[in-house]
């Protein structure tokens, strides 16, 4: 689905993501693990068309869409759901959810997507007349994961699903993503919260200094004690 | 009797129709680490936000070390010795590392803002002292915007400290780091409690950070206090497992501080 070769990438005189190559299967879930400050939210950045991707090739689902503009990327089912809350402060909970369906084929869906949306999230259809702005920041990042939600695509990269929820409200966007994976969609993660993204991942991949330096299954990952305890401190 | 460093009676506040802050009652004991987590939008940042006098209480009372706060501004609180940091990252970032906490330094220092014109030996001197503490020395002259997440966490703190706080707000510190960078986060908190002596509030949803550092712990839902205590017995309770653990609940029940342990 996603097919990712040589990628660098980087901001002003700095280059951050230095020849990244790996490939997410449809239907399966990759997760991105490794420090922070290290070009995985850059990484992402680059497949979306947020940023200039300074050389290597981007596939999605068979074209080349490196050089692509940003909308167009989504316009092909490519959703990105950024970290943190960025969300529009004066646009009600409803108004910004349905923002998240521009595209015409997405329009289609949106009110059976904005009622999924909610049953994740309750807290939304409560507030959902409510300015985002009013929201707290926990409720604004659950704005911002349910907006990318409303979306048609055919994969979704989310930075960090479970950065500021309760844990109760992370078991529920995992049960989600559970959902999504199975459902047939491609999915790929970043998430600092290791043991909740080796829940879904189908392979990890460990990124340092701006490139992927182990890839396996998350069992194969797990059992490699070097990789463990450097990159992930889990120790026992 | 213990030291009460705060004490918190009935802080309420109300916006509009919502009250997102209701009746909510503690005391922060000198010295101690208390943690405070609950659903998103239950109202921790808001309670922050009264307690610091970022925003006006609706009803109740503060008092920090016996002194009343409720009615107190925002610079006033801080000269008395509290000081907090946000939920996102939040620096000067087109300033260097140091400018950033040589204006936590100097809003500290309680002088007037004409002093801040010329360089001044003393409130430089505590900047580079907060900066080392942390361990950020070395980027003293970096551009802040363009650190990665856990120096810009630990710059924010670093301005925190250089205000010379007795009492420190922490709004979700460990939010988006590794487990490594949790770890390294862990052991700066500890010596910031331990070595400089300043008492910690903080607000976290990193259940292992949460019980590692908290002495006690309160717990609040749609405004209100659902329960307080020991860690280990408030994070075992049916209710706040329902509505604010999840299937967390069993990871969490094998952890807790070990000082404390040590002391039982």
């Amino acid at each position: 689905m996603l097919s990712i070769d040589g990628v660098v990438a980087g901001y002003g005189g700095t280059t951050i993501v230095q020849g990244v190559s790996f490939e997410v299967p449809a239907g399966e879930c990759a997760v991105l693990v490794g420090p922070n400050g290290h070009g995985k939210t850059t990484l992402l950045r680059a497949i979306s068309g947020l940023i200039k991707v300074r050389d290597g090739r981007i596939e999605f689902d068979g074209d080349e869409i490196t050089r692509e503009r940003a909308e167009k990327i989504v316009e092909r089912g490519l959703i990105h759901i950024p970290q943190g809350d960025l969300v529009f402060p004066d646009m009600t909970v409803a108004e910004n959810l349905q923002l998240g369906a521009f595209t015409k084929s997405a329009a289609k869906r949106a009110k059976a997507r904005i009622e999924e949306v909610y049953e994740i999230f309750p807290r939304l259809l409560e507030r959902q007349a409510q300015r985002a702005r009013t929201l707290s920041g926990g409720e604004r990042r659950m704005l911002a994961i349910g907006r990318g939600l409303m979306g048609d695509a055919k994969l979704i990269m989310i930075d960090e699903p479970s950065l500021g929820l309760a844990p109760v409200i992370v078991d529920e966007v995992y049960r989600q993503l559970r959902r999504i994976v199975d459902s047939g969609m491609t999915v790929l993660l970043v998430e600092e919260n290791f043991r909740r993204g080796q829940t879904l991942a189908d392979r990890i991949h460990l990124v340092e200094n701006g490139e992927i330096i182990r890839s396996g299954g998350a069992d194969d990952v797990l059992d490699d004690r070097a990789v463990r305890e450097t990159y992930l401190g889990v120790s026992e | 009797m213990e030291d009460v460093i705060l004490d918190v009676r009935g802080a309420t506040k109300r916006y509009g129709g919502l009250t997102a802050v209701d009746s909510v009652s503690f005391e922060v004991r000198r010295g101690e680490i208390f943690g405070i987590a609950g659903p998103n939008g239950a109202g921790k940042t808001t309670l922050f936000d009264v307690v610091t006098g970022m925003v006006r209480a609706s009803g109740g009372e503060i008092f920090f070390s016996g002194t009343p706060i409720g009615r107190s501004s925002i610079h006033e609180i801080c000269r008395l010795g509290i000081t907090r940091t946000f939920q996102k990252p939040s620096v000067f970032d087109s300033e260097t590392v140091m400018g950033n906490v040589v204006v936590g330094a100097h809003f500290g220092s309680g002088k007037p803002w004409w002093k801040s014109l010329q360089r001044d030996p003393e409130v430089w001197r505590r900047a580079a002292e907060a900066l080392e503490f942390v361990g950020l020395a070395e980027r003293a002259e970096e551009i802040s915007g363009d650190l990665p997440v856990y120096d810009k966490k630990r710059l924010m703190i670093a301005s925190a400290l250089a205000s010379s706080p007795q009492l420190l707000f922490l709004d979700e510190p460990f939010g988006g780091l590794t487990d490594d960078e949790i770890d390294a986060l862990l052991v700066l908190l500890e010596r910031i409690n331990e070595e400089q002596g300043v008492t910690i509030v903080l607000i976290e949803h990193v259940m292992r950070a949460l019980m590692a550092l908290s002495d006690r712990i309160l717990i609040m839902d749609q405004g209100k206090t659902l329960l307080q205590g020991e860690p280990k017995a408030v994070m075992s309770d049916p209710e706040v497992v329902r509505v604010y653990l999840g299937t967390s609940a069993d990871e969490v029940a094998t952890q807790g501080k070990e000082r404390d342990d040590a002391e039982h």
